[in-house]
């Protein structure tokens, strides 16, 4: 492609950083140095170049993970080699929340705020940093800053920090709980500080009923040969043994559907993209990123060969070419346990009868765990939903049927074999069948992910976490994540199924189970869901776009009484930016994106008058 | 030229040779669909979207972001329809008609969802060069004031004209995202990518890498992003300054259509005129040629006609 740039020039590590996941230029063309006098004028594009539009996020990772942001010399290389227009790639940059396009500290603590955090001090824990570390943001540290941040996925521990490092070897660390002295001592070292233990998120680790979380904590989430002496790669070894249709039939006779919010029956989706003519891929989506949300990490962190098997699984019933796991930029734990246990069953020869598997890291953005803004982001485009239909099965991830599924779903399908279908579907309700994962987080005793078959209400739930912590007394509980509902606390024997959420007004979701004790603000609470959506509204539609802002303006003034009009003009208003929002945006960001909000003005008497 | 000197001259015609005149393959006509529209059956081709049923019923269905030239996009969500059994609208413009749909456009849904998507978009920017929108938030009872005056969105409103080159400006003060812009810089018609989609959300916005100005970016000044333009928020220079100094007058203006005289391509111009001086040029979209598409000297190579110097060339000056 004949491209223009202008005159910035990458640094020799700018360069190097690229390098490091392109092989150095070929070319002059490319950014290199003139090897042969004549070709300067020659084109080396076509297909070769044009196909690698997909190393785009990797290679910003690179330049990012190197330098600590994205200067224009380097944006100018990283486009020369992968022949990417310049304004796209600053497109793709600018949309994900941890690139930073100015120039930035190398050491960031990314501080997160949000609701579960809240909940546990994070205000205190920002007031802190601003006396220790100076004002938030980037612009104003030499060596080290720090930065607000959504949900980190870290709730379980909250308040939680993730600190990553720039540099010829970059560095994080999870500081969970943090205090202020533990954030800014992190910052300052050259090293990365220990985190807590994926054991310490799991308080039901070592329970011989888990069928989820059994190796959490194990030797056998180790190493390859700890996993297969703790009969690990059984479920694959069945497969091949019994074929791709077996492995089909036995998902459709478990009625497993979908753990990642939007439950779709998880056998039609196999059964579909085995059927279609390849190439085609398998999708393992791990961008979870919904607030409140925790339990694909501690799968990844504490059983990754299952994990990884169940994607081999995936990918030889299907008949897939390539699989990808998108695992979200704020999981550096998790990622490098992926990255490992899939480079010891490559090594080990075990993917030769599945497929080759990579690791794509996100950059920040709540809004590419959506399946087709998902697509998008590994091919290296802006992390934007796609129009639906077609439906990934028949047209995904490079246009090709695609099998994209949650990190729990997956880890169903090694105890779907295992057991057999039928025996699958035993467990649990008629309608919600097997063993699922609940995040408890906020006021609650013990927060963690716990394993229960389907049909467990949600005081059960919270009993087995301890009961209601802070001040003991339940206000509300926030159920599904901040796509989800509020419910009062006199509707905590609902039972936490897909048949039992829908009757109390709720959904599933990713498994969230927030409770709220009586000292919280709830409006508060709100607001912070409002600016989340506000936030991670990726901007293509109208409803979402401008919906997600309205939305949070207008909770901000019914709560601090200022309206414009009386308050009745202003609920009315809310209800209708929340039904533009719900019927007209393209995807399930904007879908849902007043649904908590909506459940809890239903609920509580928040903002019935001008009282603040 | 006398009969004689015809007569002399030699025949230069080619013989045609014997046979039937070879003529192309006749297209298979293409199956039709059969959806309703509004209690209304209405019979498409294949292939055809719910907006073009809509308008074979001759209902008005309110577009932004969708063009015929460009691949729909369907960001604007103004054209949502009910479509049954969908728990979503779904947008017309996008959405290919199947066999037994059933649709409604003029249901209380999508009257709030159109009205609400119009009210959102006059409240964060300035529509006041959109007759098209303003006429459908007329129709549709749109009232952008009861949100208020906000410091997010009167920035977004009220930041200035960026005003880079002697060609033309870009005023994203009026600019609602339609990527219309953005398609016709890219693959859908001139491939040369100058600007994207930057930013994320409320703050997502058209920009060239880095926000530098025009003449340090791709851009080629082919003019196509003006013509798709819907709300003036690209115009040409010409115009820009004619409005600053309060002195553009559509009612005083005439269109001409000629062809370019600069190549053999032959491509539409409408010549805007204006008290006798061109004002703009544009290109009818359903132009045969290049569908409405021109390039820098027939979009603004018309100096000429008044002696002025050929902005083209000092444009092009700054660039390498």
């Amino acid at each position: 492609m004949d491209l223009h740039f202008t005159a910035d020039e990458p640094t020799a590590s700018e360069v190097d950083a690229v390098d490091a996941v392109l092989g150095a230029a070929d070319s002059r063309w490319h950014g290199g140095q003139r090897v042969d006098p004549s070709e300067a004028q020659t084109s080396e594009s076509g297909h070769r170049t044009a196909g690698q539009r997909h190393l785009l996020l990797p290679v910003l990772h690179a330049i990012h993970g190197r330098i600590g942001w994205i200067s224009r010399g380097a944006l100018n290389y990283a486009c020369k080699r992968l022949e990417v227009p310049p304004a796209e790639a600053y497109g793709v940059a600018t949309f994900y929340d941890m690139f930073s396009l100015e120039q930035a500290p190398p050491v960031v603590a990314r501080v997160c705020d949000d609701i579960a955090c809240q909940a546990k001090g994070a205000s205190d824990l920002c007031a802190g940093l601003e006396t220790v570390m100076g004002p938030a943001g980037n612009g104003n540290a030499s060596r080290c800053g720090w930065v607000r941040s959504p949900c980190l996925g870290q709730c379980e521990r909250a308040p939680a920090v993730l600190v990553t490092a720039a540099g010829e070897r970059p560095w994080t660390s999870v500081i969970a709980p943090a205090t202020a002295q533990a954030v800014e001592a992190a910052c300052s070292k050259d090293s990365p500080t220990d985190g807590p233990q994926v054991r310490e998120s799991v308080p039901q680790a070592g329970q011989a009923s888990l069928q989820l979380l059994h190796r959490v904590g194990a030797p056998s989430a180790q190493s390859l040969d700890e996993y297969r002496a703790d009969g690990g790669l059984r479920a694959w070894e069945l497969a091949l043994e019994l074929g791709p249709e077996w492995v089909i039939e036995q998902v459709e006779q478990s009625n497993l559907v979908g753990r990642g919010g939007a439950a779709f029956p998880t056998g039609r989706k196999w059964r579909a993209v085995a059927q279609a003519g390849g190439p085609k891929y398998v999708v393992c989506n791990a961008d979870e990123s919904e607030p409140g949300t925790f339990k694909d990490r501690v799968l990844m962190e504490g059983d990754p060969f299952g994990v990884v098997e169940a994607i081999m699984i995936a990918a030889f019933a299907t008949g897939s070419e390539r699989a990808y796991v998108y695992v979200r930029g704020e999981y550096p734990d998790a990622t490098e346990r992926m990255r490992s246990a899939i480079a010891e069953l490559d090594s080990a020869g075990l993917l030769e009868r599945a497929c080759p598997i990579e690791i794509r890291r996100g950059a920040g953005a709540y809004i590419c765990g959506e399946e087709t803004a998902l697509f998008n982001s590994i091919e290296g485009f802006r992390g934007e939903p796609r129009n639906k239909p077609p439906y990934p099965t028949e047209s995904g991830l490079f246009g090709r049927p695609t099998l994209v599924n949650n990190v729990e779903t997956l880890a169903n399908v090694l105890r779907i074999l295992l057991q057999g279908g039928t025996a699958y579907a035993a467990v649990g309700t008629e309608r919600s069948s097997g063993p699922k994962l609940f995040c408890l987080s906020g006021h609650v005793a013990m927060p963690g992910v716990y394993e229960v078959p389907f049909g467990a209400t949600v005081r059960e739930l919270i009993e087995l976490a301890g009961g209601v912590g802070g001040t003991g007394r339940l206000q509300a509980v926030l159920v599904g994540g901040a796509a989800g509902a509020f419910l009062g606390p006199d509707e905590l024997d609902a039972p936490f199924t897909f048949e039992g959420m829908r009757a109390v007004g709720a959904t599933v979701g990713s498994a969230v189970v927030m409770p709220f004790d009586d000292s919280v603000d709830l409006g508060a609470v709100l607001l912070r869901i409002a600016e989340f959506f506000r936030d991670e509204s990726c901007g293509q539609c109208v409803p979402c776009r401008v919906g997600t802002v309205r939305q949070e303006e207008l909770l901000e003034r019914l709560r601090s009484g200022q309206t414009i009009g009386t308050l009745d003009h202003e609920r009315q208003l809310l209800r209708e930016v929340s039904q533009v929002m719900r019927d007209a945006s393209i995807c399930g960001l904007g879908h849902t994106a007043a649904s908590a909000v909506d459940s809890a003005l239903e609920r509580f008497p928040i903002f019935q008058g001008a009282t603040r | 030229m006398s009969d004689q000197s015809l007569a002399d001259a030699p025949d230069l015609t080619v013989p045609v040779p014997p046979g039937p005149v070879p003529s192309a393959p006749v297209r298979d006509q293409r199956p039709e669909v059969e959806v309703s529209v509004d209690g209304q059956s209405v019979s498409v081709p294949e292939g055809s979207t719910l907006l073009d049923a809509c308008r074979q019923c001759e209902i008005d269905t309110p577009t932004l972001c969708y063009v015929e030239t460009l691949t729909p996009v369907n960001v604007c969500r103004v054209c949502v329809v009910e479509l049954e059994g969908s728990r979503t609208l779904v947008p017309a413009c996008s959405r290919k008609a199947e066999p037994g749909m059933v649709i409604r456009t003029d249901t209380e849904r999508v009257r709030l969802s159109r009205r609400m998507v119009l009210e959102f978009l006059a409240s964060s920017t300035d529509v006041s060069q959109s007759p098209e929108l303003c006429s459908y938030m007329e129709s549709y009872g749109a009232d952008p004031e009861r949100y208020g005056e906000r410091d997010a969105q009167a920035e977004s409103k009220t930041q200035p004209a960026k005003v880079d080159n002697e060609l033309y400006i870009r005023d994203y003060a009026k600019c609602v995202l339609c990527y219309k812009c953005v398609e016709a810089c890219g693959e859908d018609a001139q491939n040369t990518f100058a600007i994207a989609v930057a930013g994320r959300g409320f703050d997502a916005h058209i920009a060239t890498e880095f926000d530098v100005s025009l003449p340090e970016s791709a851009c080629v000044y082919c003019g196509n992003c003006i013509g798709v333009c819907p709300t003036g928020a690209l115009v040409f220079k010409a115009e820009h300054d004619l409005r600053e100094r309060g002195e553009w007058d559509a009612s005083r203006q005439e269109s001409t259509d000629t062809i370019c005289p600069y190549c053999g391509v032959g491509c539409t111009l409408s010549v805007h005129t204006q008290d006798n001086q061109i004002v703009k040029v544009t290109s009818p979209l359903d132009q045969e040629v290049t569908s409405g598409n021109l390039c820098i000297k027939g979009r603004f190579g018309w100096q000429f006609t008044t002696g002025a110097p050929s902005a083209p060339d000092d444009v092009a000056g700054d660039k390498k």
